[in-house]
């Protein structure tokens, strides 16, 4: 046990993988890097923000190899490698450039178990960064998972945490489905203690980051951290809240969701992807729907405007969903008085 | 080159019976009682068969909308066809998939496929299994001459040159992209096409078994040992529409009827056969009434078996979730 | 001691605390308590705890109000006599917030990281403090069923001043490997005889609660030479019956739902098992292989839901010093053992204390177990 990084947490879990089974295999645009270079190094880069930095050097360039700038051919190929007998795992750089493969995503890998009854296994992991708050403007800045959990056949992960991360990372790929890992870019220098060996955290089984009485805060993926740090003030004048971090929006445990919200009747969410038909519209939907006699005020949702990612840092501050955005939810749906008590 | 009795024997007897298939799904269709839509491979038998007689259970092919042929060249049973065709349960997908998702793993059919050009990414990464797994096998793409001007073909030639992966590319040109002609959507030749990606480029007559057999039986050797990706270039041409109740309005009158007395896949290895003594007719007559009576039996056990309970709804939707 | 003055500091309650919030003052400045009277409710993250005055004196000064949350070890107040100045109180007090920097270093001394050691091809995590040299014997703490070295948290640094004190991860347990073999008290004492050849610890004080009771009398047996002394805490070994509710459970449960009840089985005062401890369990059966390991050992230590060994006439056998320490309320070993051991053997049955009495009384287990190691040193 030590302290690592995202980053780390992340490299440390493909490598272990990468170790106990010599099906997993590693490929993306410059996952190692200097692949045809004039000097010859090799390993240059390992990711454009080096998480992957030395896998090439340790498994070789049989395991963990360059792709060209080539996303519909080298993703349908890890789909296709997947349902042959190898368990890739394809990094797609940005999730922004998911609209230059998506068909081999959701046409292909997603489809194959069903489509061909039941005969088909897809054990493939596509590692992504998301997330706004990098300066990298509307078409590196997206936050795309309710698109693939959207999607029937695809599983989708957010960690919150380095050690979350490295125990799902693990999970994801030894699962036999089809899996989407979205790596929040901002978060990869967060540390905190992660176990040196193997370890998994199940899928579709939120984690309680905080436990109170007074509202049920669901975030996701970076925006977990934002929720604990409002949580944290809150606690301290009296209202005390429960944080749901779901981890996977794809199993989602509606669970602990309709059970948290049953002890506490106050929903707020906090969802960084664009509010129309997102995840925070998805839990309000099913809260509405499951647990309307449970809730004391209306459903708030933090999440940003309907517009594209800025690029200027004030309208980036502007747009993000954060720690006081959700302090105000909060304190919005406590002082909220049903009509016929007001 | 010399061919032996036994794969000449079972490369008839498969093309006989994609040709039995499909007529006789042209006519089961025009009944109402198949759902969907259905592409038929009439007229293009030789090429799937010609290359699949080069194949093994562990080598992997990729096919189209139009995949009933590749299927039954692959060996994929014609009772589990029928039936998924007619969306029972006892079809090869479970009355899941139906015409254009027609799969069987376990004999290398990664499946045929409702999108254009999306088999030959896949098979960039079938190939890579084969090659990084050892197996000796070698992974083929086929598509059309629409599938031809995909990005996602394009992307996957230059993929496989790059990695020089086990994989062929097999391009079934039969002039038409749906209602498009090829002379008008094909920019330049697709032989341009293969040498611009580096990887040698072969064509074949589409009618004729043995021009696609050796051909791309030249093609598959050099992958298989190690030498990188080729295209092979068949040149056929479909007896249906695009789609049943295509009216083919785009197509001359009598251009089918000239493709159907002229360039018969089966009446030509017949005939080839026979005059080289290198088969008797009667063995091939008795291949005909053999297919004859199957695909027949095929129809009325799809006919006759159950369609799917409702619980089947949620199945097979993820592997554990 | 009438001119002592005693610093009432944030106390450390269950495993993983790191501050608590002092919720009320019990005792005004100015009157007098005495030692184990309650001064003050802290409350951690679930639970609320009267803190126990640690010696008999006048609350001098409350330095801390209420409402106020502060990391284990700060200053909340400080005790001395009445005749002692209010200067030299003042001075007290400005001395300590001054040093509170070398408190830190201090306790992180005592919280060294762990390193890990490879013994007989296993990786084996250890956490070795206090003073290596010296006269005193060093001590071994074996942890039990499902434990790993932070069980002793709050007993390795209070027993280290003097001495050496070693903590490990048995094999299956926290972060060593998680090959167990045949998973028996008989071949983890092996594996620790070794662990102690390559510490260089020739002769150990050996105390091991639960399941590591057990492995310590097997030790006892196995190597004679290395263990000075045996303090058993609720020590398997000694009676057929075991809870298999818990142990079942333990290996079975894996959210924080269903592991809480079984989890509390362990103790008298429930209050005890915190979310965090909750957390740390599930975070350790997460790791690859260990309920895998704790299977085993379950099927070899109890098999058909009794416990295999007797290790009676081991203990009988063993001619060095034993204490025993039960919980009155031991929910997963019943101390009824207790009440039949060899007159050699100095016994405490706790009361209101469960089957983790180093955690749930933490001063009386260890006081009991200090006065012993002297006395056998």
């Amino acid at each position: 046990m030590s302290k690592k990084s995202f980053r780390q947490a992340i490299n440390e879990a493909l490598r272990l993988e990468m170790r106990r089974d010599p099906r997993v295999i590693l490929m993306g645009e410059d996952v190692a890097g200097g692949r045809g270079g004039t000097s010859g190094v090799t390993d240059a880069w390992g990711g454009v923000l080096g998480v992957t930095k030395g896998l090439q050097t340790e498994f070789g360039e049989d395991r963990v190899f360059d792709t060209p700038i080539s996303e519909a051919s080298y993703i349908g190929a890890a789909a296709g490698a997947a349902a042959t007998g190898l368990r890739p795992v394809a990094e797609l750089m940005f999730v922004d450039f998911v609209g230059c493969c998506l068909d081999q995503i959701m046409n292909q890998a997603a489809k194959f178990r069903y489509m061909f009854g039941g005969k088909a296994r897809t054990p493939l992991v596509i590692r992504a960064m998301y997330g706004a708050g990098f300066n990298a403007a509307a078409q590196h800045s997206q936050a795309l998972y309710p698109l693939f959990t959207h999607i029937p056949g695809l599983k989708v992960v957010i960690p919150s945490s380095p050690y979350e991360a490295k125990g799902l990372l693990i999970e994801a790929i030894r699962d036999d489905d089809p899996v989407i890992f979205l790596e929040n870019k901002v978060m990869y220098d967060d540390e905190e203690d992660v176990p040196d060996g193997s370890y998994t955290i199940p899928f579709g089984e939120a984690n309680l980051t905080r436990e109170g009485d007074d509202v049920t805060i669901v975030a996701f993926g970076r925006m977990v951290n934002f929720a604990n740090e409002a949580a944290d003030r809150l606690e301290k004048s009296g209202i005390s809240c429960t944080v749901i971090d779901p981890r996977t929006t794809s199993p989602l445990d509606t669970g602990t969701i309709l059970d948290c919200v049953a002890d506490t009747g106050r929903l707020v969410i906090v969802d960084e992807s664009s509010p129309r038909c997102n995840l925070a519209t998805d839990v309000a939907a099913l809260v509405a729907e499951e647990a309307f006699d449970a809730l004391k005020a209306p459903i708030r949702r933090v999440v940003p405007p309907h517009t594209p990612v800025p690029f200027s840092s004030t309208l980036e501050a502007l747009y993000m969903p954060n720690a006081d955005k959700i302090e105000a939810a909060v304190k919005s749906v406590m002082s909220y008085r049903m009509k016929e008590e007001a | 080159m010399q061919i032996a009795r036994d794969i000449l024997l079972r490369s008839y007897r498969s093309m006989r019976t994609i040709r039995d298939f499909e007529e006789r799904l042209h006519v089961e269709f025009a009944t109402g009682e198949i759902p969907g839509f259905v592409h038929l491979y009439c007229g293009e038998e030789a090429s799937g068969v010609g290359v699949c007689a080069n194949l093994t259970d562990t080598d992997t092919i990729a096919s189209t909308h139009r995949g009933h042929g590749h299927c039954i060249a692959k060996g994929v049973g014609v009772d589990g066809m029928m039936a998924e065709i007619y969306g029972r349960s006892t079809g090869v997908c479970r009355g899941k998939g139906g015409s254009m998702h027609i799969a069987d793993l376990s004999l290398g059919m990664l499946g045929a496929n409702g999108i254009v050009g999306g088999g030959p990414p896949l098979i960039c990464g079938a190939a890579l299994s084969h090659k990084l797994l050892k197996d000796g096998g070698v992974a083929v793409a086929f598509y059309g001459d629409g599938a031809s001007n995909e990005g996602s073909t394009l992307e996957s030639l230059n993929l496989a040159t790059v990695w020089q992966l086990p994989a062929i590319f097999v391009v079934e040109d039969n002039g038409y992209g749906e209602a498009t002609g090829a002379s008008y959507a094909v920019a330049g030749t697709q032989k341009a096409r293969a040498e611009g990606f580096g990887m040698p480029y072969y064509e074949c007559d589409g009618t004729d078994f043995f021009s696609v057999y050796e051909t791309a039986g030249e093609a598959i050797r050099r992958a298989r040992a190690g030498e990188g990706p080729a295209m092979v270039h068949v040149h056929l041409s479909r007896w249906y529409g695009h789609f049943e109740g295509d009216s083919m309005s785009y197509r001359i009158d009598g251009e089918v009827a000239r493709e159907r007395a002229e360039r018969d896949c089966l009446v030509n290895f017949r005939r080839r056969t026979t005059e080289a003594g290198l088969l008797d007719a009667a063995a091939l007559d008795e291949i005909d009434a053999a297919v004859k009576a199957e695909v027949e039996q095929s129809v009325i056990s799809a006919k006759a078996a159950p369609t799917p309970e409702d619980a089947d709804l949620l199945k097979d939707v993820y592997v554990a979730y | 001691m009438s001119g002592a003055i005693t610093p009432v500091t944030m106390p450390k309650f269950g495993l993983a605390m790191t501050e608590g919030k002092l919720a009320d003052w019990l005792i005004q400045v100015g009157e007098t308590v005495s030692a184990g009277q309650e001064l003050a409710d802290i409350e951690t993250s679930k639970i609320t705890n009267g803190y126990e005055s640690p010696v008999s004196g006048v609350l001098r000064r409350q330095v801390v109000a209420a409402g106020e949350t502060l990391p284990v070890g700060a200053l909340l107040g400080v005790v001395a006599d009445a005749s002692v100045a209010d200067d030299a109180i003042d001075a007290f007090i400005a001395e300590f917030q001054a040093n509170n920097a070398s408190a830190d270093t201090e306790a992180s001394a005592a919280d060294a990281e762990p390193s890990v050691v490879a013994v007989d091809g296993l990786d084996i995590r250890v956490k070795d403090v206090g003073a290596a040299e010296g006269s005193q014997l060093p001590v071994l703490l074996i942890h039990g069923f499902g434990g790993d070295l932070t069980s002793w948290m709050l007993n390795q640094s209070a027993l280290s001043h003097d001495r050496r004190v070693i903590a490990f991860d048995l094999p299956g347990h926290g972060e060593s490997s998680k090959n167990v073999g045949e998973g028996k008290p008989s071949s983890f004492a092996g594996t620790v005889a070794k662990l102690l050849e390559t510490l260089d610890a020739d002769k150990v004080h050996v105390i091991g609660h639960s399941l590591g009771g057990a492995i310590s009398l097997e030790l006892a047996r196995l190597a004679p030479e290395k263990v000075a002394s045996l303090s058993l805490i609720a020590p398997a070994g000694l009676g057929p019956d075991v809870n298999m509710t818990f142990i079942n459970g333990f290996i079975s449960e894996d959210r924080r739902k269903t592991l809480e009840p079984i989890l509390q089985l362990l103790v008298h005062d429930k209050s005890l098992i915190s979310r965090r401890m909750i957390e740390n369990i599930i975070r350790f059966k997460r790791l690859d292989g260990a309920t895998g390991a704790l299977r085993t050992i379950a099927d070899a230590c109890f098999p058909d839901g009794k416990q295999a060994d007797n290790l009676r006439a081991t203990l009988e056998n063993y001619p060095g010093p034993v204490q025993v320490i039960w919980g009155e309320n031991d929910e997963i070993l019943s101390s009824a053992p207790a009440q039949s051991l060899p007159d050699k053997v100095a016994v405490s049955v706790l009361s209101e204390t469960g089957h983790m009495p180093q955690m749930e009384k933490v001063s009386d287990v260890n006081k009991a177990i200090s006065a012993f190691l002297e006395k056998n040193d």
